[in-house]
């Protein structure tokens, strides 16, 4: 039964198990709704989740851990002369499961009859050509292992997808029976409800946290794959990138670093003073009629794709600057890509960020400060300057500390407008590359997946991290640290 | 708690301080203060009773142009500080506001050290020559504020961590360090519990000595012990204006009488 079905019949079971508790908690208050505990919709909501919640929680778990027992069946039956010279067990499984997929398709199209399908030997009829008929390429010859183990295959997903349509249902089906018995009038059905949407709102905040973690560890296994074949002491030691994927690359990671470090600096010197200036202007001089229409119109730049940002960099500010610094001109630069194009237009894309976070943090600051210091004499600006910024600058350091975080693991305005030459060079005019520009070259390549080439981006990619993460927490520290308390 | 007024500081004079003739205050439409008039005496304190909302505080906040940063409220009439009309377009708002200091209702040191906070008004006006007599301002400033006793070991922490009455007094310390011919009080005792508030009104007391006070209150208790003049506001009206005694003891308008017998407010 296909999974769309079972998940219909438990929502259809869940609604029944709705009405049915419902009119039964009704029915055996002797149909006074005052003698029941609980609002009658709660008996329903209480038969509802407890049908809906163990059979769609087994369904899932049973999704997950299926295939993993079918393959590891299946992949028990090839001995290892199954595998030829130059293949994988990998590629032979793979071989195995299209196989299994194509008889599928090949009785879903009624070429074969079941029992045919399930009856084949490798010699006796050309597989092949009844797989193609059916679309499905097989890449070699079918070996009698392997269609035995494709066979196997099929059978076991089969017993599995039976079992687990009537394991699911009857779980529902038990949940809702269970929950229909309790449901007297004196069941705390209330109760049961704000447990259930406990349960559900911690599982819904667990998931993240376990998608995160999960995120990590693939970041984590990969990295240490690559450390495996490539020193450690090179990675953070060389002062030269230069992958080849013929073998002997070097991959220091400092030029990549330097870039990502350089341009994340300029957009921070672009984007902090005019962010900032902005945010006081909004919020300490703008009109509220200006306010409503200024505020909104900064913050569209917040919704600009970064890839018309690279656009912008590539195609308008590159050659702008070109004209002025390159050989026109004070021939400092030599090509339209460079790390002050990249910065600059970065800047421009976090000035909304900085200025948003930071006019609502300045916002947030107690108008009773701002009497204090009138009161005193000050003016405005003495004001903005020695009580209010002082006042919001935790948070005005988590913005700009965001906005820093935002411009290291930027990459499709560096791509654009960097250029991809990975150096180390003090000059804002030379192209040069970031940690995630390269992340994508190396592993858009055609290159081996197992070659250190490739895996070098998991390694990157732990370094980018680290450090966001790095800065994150220093925010955070910062922030509570000088936080002032207003009551 | 204090049922007889508190020992007071033997200073009198006639002088007038603040002179407010035909005074009116909008907030947009809303007519807030109407007609009033009233001479507020140096060296004197003066309270503002009322019951909420009848302007008193609004129109404390008219003697020193505070409401000039509510972009809705218009001011009409005359206002003189020493015999100068204080809404004339030639007087500068900012240097007005140094020289009638206000403290509010509730507690505001900034975010900043408890020196930095007194020693704020000085350094915009620029008024020490050095950070010796930066010291001293802010010494003299906390001794009159009677808070240097308990803050001299700590000048370096932050004014927001000392507790209600003495952030109350920081506050008051910060604007006697500017040195305002007039301080104005809004509430200051409202977010104090007994004890910090008779400590806040021994301070109003001694400040008489120097300034002219002008506080507003709710506590009719509080008017009788620290003023020497009292004036009955009543829907933006000023009611009665005179002597605290007499406005105690001997009112002439029957709503005051009302007022400060509880029936009314």
């Amino acid at each position: 039964m296909p999974v769309l079905w079972l998940i219909l019949i438990v929502l259809a079971l869940a609604f029944a198990g709705f009405v049915a508790g419902r009119a039964r908690a009704i029915s055996g208050a002797g149909d006074d709704r005052r003698a029941l505990h609980s609002l009658p919709n709660y008996y329903g909501w209480n038969v509802a989740m407890k049908v809906m919640v163990p059979a769609f929680l087994v369904l899932i778990l049973w999704l997950i851990a299926q295939p993993f027992i079918v393959n590891t069946k299946a992949t028990g039956l090839l001995s290892e002369t199954a595998v030829p010279e130059g293949s994988t067990l990998g590629l032979v499984m793979s071989d195995v499961r299209r196989v299994a997929d194509g008889l599928d398709l090949v009785v879903d199209r009624g070429l074969l009859s079941a029992a045919e399908a399930s009856d084949l030997t490798a010699g006796a009829s050309d597989i092949r050509a009844t797989l193609g008929n059916a679309g499905v390429a097989v890449g070699s010859e079918i070996t009698p292992e392997v269609l035995a183990a494709a066979q196997s295959y099929r059978a076991t997903n089969a017993t599995g997808n039976l079992l687990r349509s009537i394991v699911v249902i009857g779980l529902a089906l038990v949940g809702g029976g269970l929950a229909l018995a309790q449901t007297k009038p004196d069941f705390r059905a209330r109760n049961s409800v704000e447990r259930g949407i406990r349960a559900i709102l911690v599982a819904a905040a667990s998931l993240a946290i376990l998608t995160t973690i999960g995120i990590v560890l693939s970041l984590v296994f990969n990295t240490i794959e690559f450390f495996r074949i490539y020193p450690a002491s090179e990675f953070f030691g060389s002062f030269t990138w230069s992958p080849s994927f013929g073998g002997g690359s070097q991959l220091g990671i400092w030029p990549l670093l330097w870039g990502t470090l350089y341009i994340s600096l300029i957009a921070l010197l672009v984007s902090v003073p005019i962010g900032l200036f902005a945010a006081v202007y909004l919020s300490e001089y703008a009109g509220p009629k200006l306010r409503a229409v200024a505020k909104p119109a900064l913050e569209l730049l917040a919704g600009i794709p970064t890839i018309v940002y690279g656009l912008f960099a590539l195609l308008t500010v590159g050659p702008l600057l070109l004209s002025v610094f390159g050989r026109d001109g004070l021939n400092w630069m030599q090509a339209g890509t460079a790390v002050m194009t990249a910065g600059l237009v970065m800047g421009i894309m976090l000035i909304p960020f900085v200025s948003s976070l930071s006019d609502d943090i300045i916002n947030a600051v107690p108008q009773s400060l701002r009497d204090g210091s009138y009161g005193l004499g000050a003016t405005k600006s003495e004001t903005i300057k020695q009580v209010i910024l002082p006042a919001a600058l935790p948070g005005i350091v988590g913005a700009v500390l965001l906005a820093a975080s935002r411009a290291i693991g930027e990459t499709m305005i560096v791509v654009m407008g960097a250029g991809a030459a990975a150096r180390l060079s003090l000059n804002p005019f030379d192209a040069m590359t970031t940690v995630t520009a390269k992340i994508v070259s190396q592993l858009t390549g055609d290159a081996d997946f197992a070659s250190p080439e490739a895996l070098v981006a998991f390694a990157l990619g732990m370094t980018l991290f680290v450090m966001t993460l790095g800065l994150n927490v220093f925010a955070l520290y910062i922030v509570r640290k000088y936080r002032e308390q207003y009551d | 708690m204090y049922d007889s007024p508190l020992r007071k500081t033997e200073v009198d004079t006639n002088a007038s301080k603040i002179s407010a003739r035909d005074v009116q205050v909008y907030y947009g439409d809303t007519h807030a203060i109407k007609d009033v008039n009233v001479e507020i005496l140096d060296k004197t304190v003066t309270a503002f009773i009322g019951p909420s909302g009848c302007g008193k505080s609004t129109f404390l906040r008219t003697l020193n142009r505070m409401n000039d940063t509510i972009d809705i409220c218009r001011v009409e009439g005359l206002i003189e500080l020493d015999g100068e009309d204080i809404y004339d377009k030639r007087v500068d708002p900012v240097q007005l506001r140094a020289k009638v200091g206000m403290v509010f209702q509730k507690p505001n040191p900034f975010p900043k050290s408890i020196y930095d906070n007194v020693a704020y008004g000085p350094r915009i006006h620029g008024l020490a020559r050095n950070k010796a007599e930066l010291d001293e301002i802010v010494e003299k400033a906390l001794r009159r504020g009677a808070i240097w006793n308990e803050v001299k070991d700590r000048l370096d922490s932050p004014g927001t961590g000392l507790s209600g009455g003495q952030q109350q007094r920081l506050c008051i310390a910060r604007a006697v360090a500017t040195e305002p011919e007039v301080l104005l009080m809004d509430e200051p005792c409202s977010a104090l519990d007994p004890i910090a508030t008779s400590q806040v009104e021994e301070l109003i007391d001694e400040l008489r000595e120097n300034y002219s006070v002008v506080i507003v209150t709710h506590s009719m208790q509080q008017a009788a012990r620290v003023s020497q003049k009292t004036a009955f506001f009543h829907l933006g009206n000023l009611v009665e204006y005179g002597d605290t005694s007499q406005i105690f003891t001997n009112p002439v308008d029957p709503r005051t009488e009302s007022y400060i017998t509880g029936r009314i407010g």
